[in-house]
């Protein structure tokens, strides 16, 4: 009996361009493309936010609601309401899921920068969106960051769930095993993608850090 | 110049901060705005820079509306200083002094070469501090800046919403001295909100006392504390200091109450000794019913040779004394004239009640600058 974690390194060993392949996928089409679509949308949805009254209440219900629908759900519904199959119903899913960290940290960030900061902007003779520019996205850089962060990580792993749909990522593997009963095909989709959310972690932690300008580190 | 004419600022249907207010602030003049919290002090500032706009009357700078300004351009072209320093965290102090500078649109070179100048003229080395960031420095060298950034792109006109107000009392005496020679070399003309009357008077020019949205008084500083309004404007003021001419302070005020006196009967050994005990080097010389009868001073002592006698044999005619009523007007015109530096001080009867000195004339100004640092320190 060969011991799991041979089978594990066959498999990959045997089906290279199937794993790396996944790998690719995921990372491209299931994290990159939903989430830089989401901060696309979501900051400046975010920075309207904080100047409109009306439109802070619609957006942040609607992220709230997105948010609450189980992943599983949500796939499945918009593959009824006409998606079809394979990627446009997982990344529409996974881009929606990334809305609301984003777009709350956005709103957060700035509504969180010190009024008289802004008060001593306006003073000066800043017009709104220099005050944007040069004072408060900086300061609220740092919290947006952390939003991108976690919707990045959000999409490493539902985006697992997109085989479900018919889309390609790591998790074919794991769906895959799941029906064979093959122990060590789940292992081969499901330890990449928490490796992919830890180091996606760890790495989005060190940007943050340096993103973040020089007289606000701690 | 800046003047108000019949300015009004009323928030919702009541609540009325500013009440038709008529003021004039001269060129070059440096005007504190103060009174209790509540005043409008603060909202007659922030209508000169149009973050309030006022609901009746017009304000003029130098002849024209500001109303009919671009606000944004109105602002940068007015300095502007609040409590909380508001210094932008993220931006080094070169580019914090001279933010309003980037928004005219100046060099990178220009910007550089300003704060430098600007530094220098807080004394602070500007190899040390350009690259720093503001939570680096300490909160009276953030204010610092933030007076700074106030002229770095030379507006006549500087705002300063209580900008002193967050700091230690040191602190706050270093950079209200630092303002005033600020100002002597550059003549801004300077609204300045507080609510320390110390603050005021140090500083202002001017002082515009404010309550219930109108004007109690305004008037230079030693002209308000000659003259107080009325009971509102003493309070503030608090009465410890109040000017008091010389005229109106009686000597029974600022005499030594219990002088070492000898009776005349006494020995000069005695005499001696008294004035070592005490640590003086004059007696009152008095009889038994407390009269006085003359001064001797250990000079006089130590040149009779023979010390066998009393007291009494050195007295040397009449004593100079004033008398409990008089002014310390009088008592400082009576010591000029004799040349000496201390008065006894005698009631109807010539009985000795006291001694005014130079150095009680020091202790009682001491005592009201003591007092009024210890209510500053309270507030």
């Amino acid at each position: 009996m060969t011991p799991l974690y041979l089978k594990v390194i066959n498999f990959i060993q045997n089906h290279p361009q199937e794993f790396w392949g996944a790998i690719r996928d995921h990372i491209l089409i299931l994290v990159l493309i939903p989430v830089g679509l989401a901060i696309l949308v979501a900051v400046p949805l975010g920075i309207l936010a904080t100047r409109f009254r009306w439109l802070e209440r619609i957006v942040m219900a609607t992220a709230n609601i997105m948010q609450t629908i189980p992943s599983l759900a949500l796939l499945a519904l918009l593959i009824v309401m006409g998606l079809g199959i394979g990627y446009p119903p997982a990344i529409t899913a996974l881009f929606l899921y990334s809305l609301l960290p984003i777009l709350r940290n956005t709103y957060t960030g700035l509504k969180n920068v010190d009024p008289f900061l802004k008060e001593a902007a306006t003073g000066m003779g800043m017009t709104k969106m220099q005050q944007l520019y040069m004072v408060e996205l900086p300061l609220a850089f740092r919290v947006i960051m952390a939003g991108i962060r976690t919707a990045t990580v959000i999409c490493i792993g539902t985006g697992t769930l997109a085989a479900l749909a018919g889309a390609g990522g790591l998790g074919i593997f794991i769906v895959r095993g799941l029906q064979m009963l093959w122990n060590h095909l789940i292992i081969v989709g499901a330890v990449p993608a928490a490796a992919m959310a830890l180091l996606a972690d760890y790495f989005l932690g060190k940007i943050e850090y340096l993103v973040t300008p020089r007289g606000l580190r701690d | 110049m800046v003047v108000f004419e019949q300015v009004s600022k009323t928030y919702g249907d009541r609540y009325e901060a500013v009440k038709d207010l008529n003021l004039q602030i001269q060129v070059g003049e440096l005007v504190t705005l103060i009174g209790p919290s509540g005043c409008g002090k603060t909202t007659t500032l922030k209508m000169v820079n149009r973050l309030i706009e006022p609901t009746k009357g017009s304000i003029y700078i130098n002849g024209k509306n500001i109303a009919d300004f671009d606000p944004v351009e109105l602002r940068r072209g007015i300095g502007y200083v609040i409590q909380q320093v508001g210094l932008f965290p993220n931006m080094t102090i070169a580019q914090n002094i001279t933010v309003v500078g980037k928004l005219w649109g100046w060099t990178r070179q220009k910007c550089l070469e300003r704060a430098e100048e600007l530094l220098r003229l807080v004394d602070m080395d500007p190899s040390v501090y350009l690259e720093r960031f503001p939570k680096e420095l300490s909160g009276g060298q953030q204010q610092r800046i933030g007076v700074l950034r106030a002229l770095a792109a030379e507006p006549d006109i500087i705002l300063m919403d209580e900008p002193f107000g967050a700091l230690d009392p040191i602190t706050r005496e270093q950079l209200q001295g630092e303002l005033k020679k600020l100002q002597e070399k550059l003549h801004k003309t300077i609204i300045f909100v507080t609510h320390d009357m110390d603050e005021a008077l140090k500083i202002a020019d001017r002082i515009v006392l404010m309550r219930d949205g109108v004007v109690v008084q305004e008037a230079p500083p030693d002209e308000m504390l000659r003259n107080p309004a009325d009971e509102f404007v003493i309070n503030f003021i608090g009465k410890n200091r109040l000017l008091r001419s010389p005229d109106e302070v009686r000597v029974e005020e600022v005499m030594i109450k219990k002088p070492v006196t000898i009776e005349v009967t006494r020995g000069m050994a005695e005499a001696l000794e008294r004035m070592r005990k005490r640590h003086v080097d004059s007696l009152m010389v008095v009889d038994n019913q407390q009269r006085l009868l003359g001064i001797v001073t250990i000079k006089d002592i130590q040149v009779s040779l023979e010390r066998k006698g009393n007291v009494g044999d050195l007295l040397t005619g009449p004593v100079v004394a004033v008398q409990v009523g008089q002014t310390v007007r009088e008592a400082v015109y009576q010591m000029a004239e004799h040349g000496v530096g201390y008065l006894p001080v005698i009631d109807a009867e010539g009985r000795l009640r006291g001694l005014m000195t130079r150095a009680s004339l020091v202790d009682i100004l001491t005592e009201v600058l003591w007092c009024s640092r210890e209510v500053d320190s309270v507030s």
